[in-house]
């Protein structure tokens, strides 16, 4: 008897694996149509620039050297705009609907009103970025909108934003309504050269 | 006449194993459950990254793997060391573009999915670390071509979180 359980788990062992499917789930923006191919202005202070160069540096808001850890205050400060410093992006009102009764802060309609940033984070890289360097930045940029979120959601809710449960409808809805208060605004330029020869 | 007979020397007391056959069942069942089933055999080398805000992906089904790194060494000598793609469990090897081949891959891929889930594919890009990122922009690219936009940079979860 133990002999079979002992082949059966060793086959197991060799035939599986641990490995659980994890990683930063990303949009790709869909490739525009050639006739309608609009240039959509931006106003410039809207705009947070991340640059990463072949040499794998960064160059945030038009500064270069930033380190990595430095990238999520950067980009919360961003989205936030605390003080309205003319120099970062403007707010505009909003207004997202929240399930009815869920949070005592909210009116008694669930309409939450405020103000949303419109600003916009486009991240450009070189052919030569490390694939290393490029993640790291991604994850800090999603670390930084999801941080926002988390905020929010413990403000209002008294929960984790990772612990609202997709299954109950009242949660989902929670969850997507956070969503449209922070935008994961996150541009990816067309790839391009920049930084010289490859 | 001995009062007291002589233990034989037979050494050491043999265990009771009758309780060994659930014991290894026990721990077969707990692997049963615990892991999956191997799909495909990776040729590829990729040392597995941490980042902190990373999310599980819930379905499957739905997710296609492309691994972009050096081959294995034992493929060397056939393939060379130049970083290379792997569709699901198949290297692409021609020397043409391999955007075009991604392409492919990503209709065939949509085509054993329902219909209903046609727009929810996703593509998890599992990719060394020092890959450059030129490689990842032509397979970002021949993705947004073939409309397979939802992506998955793979990644384990960071272990501890430092002052965060």
């Amino acid at each position: 008897m133990a002999d079979i359980a002992f082949l059966l788990l060793i086959f197991f062992l060799v035939a599986t694996t641990m490995d659980v499917d994890t990683g930063l789930t990303r949009l790709l923006p869909p490739i525009p149509e050639e006739d309608e191919k609009v240039e959509v202005q931006v106003n410039k202070r809207n705009v947070l620039v991340v640059l990463i160069n072949r040499n794998d540096q960064l160059m945030v808001g038009g500064e270069f050297g930033t380190r990595v850890d430095e990238l999520k205050d950067i980009t919360m400060e961003f989205f936030l705009n605390p003080a309205n410093d003319p120099t970062l992006p403007e707010k505009e009102e909003a207004e997202v609907q929240f399930p009815i009764g869920s949070s005592p802060l909210l009116p008694p309609d669930g309409m939450w009103r405020g103000m949303v940033s419109k600003g916009v984070i486009s991240l450009q890289n070189d052919r030569s970025t490390t694939y290393k360097k490029y993640l790291q930045v991604q994850n800090e940029l999603v670390a930084a909108v999801n941080q926002l979120r988390q905020d929010f959601c413990k403000l209002y809710f008294d929960k984790d934003y990772d612990d609202l449960n997709m299954n109950s409808p009242t949660e989902k809805e929670i969850s997507e309504a956070i969503r449209n208060v922070y935008k994961m605004n996150i541009s990816e330029a067309e790839p391009k050269n920049i930084g010289g020869l490859n | 006449m001995s009062k007291f007979k002589r233990k034989k020397g037979q050494g050491a007391q043999k265990i009771n194993t009758s309780s060994l056959p659930d014991i290894i069942f026990m721990l077969l069942f707990f692997f049963m459950v615990s892991t999956t089933m191997r799909e495909t055999e990776v040729q590829v080398q990729i040392t597995p990254f941490e980042v902190s805000e990373v999310k599980k992906l819930e379905q499957k089904s739905l997710v296609s793997y492309i691994y972009i790194g050096r081959p294995a060494r034992h493929l060397q000598g056939l393939y060379g060391s130049e970083p290379m793609i792997q569709l699901n469990d198949k290297l692409v090897n021609e020397e043409g573009i391999p955007t075009e081949a991604v392409q492919d891959f990503v209709l065939f891929e949509r085509e054993k999915l329902p219909e209903s889930d046609k727009n929810k594919m996703v593509m998890s890009l599992r990719i060394d670390q020092d890959i450059p990122m030129g490689k990842v922009d032509d397979v970002k690219q021949a993705l947004r071509r073939a409309k397979a936009l939802i992506i998955n940079y793979s990644a384990r979860r960071e272990h501890n979180e430092q002052g965060r």
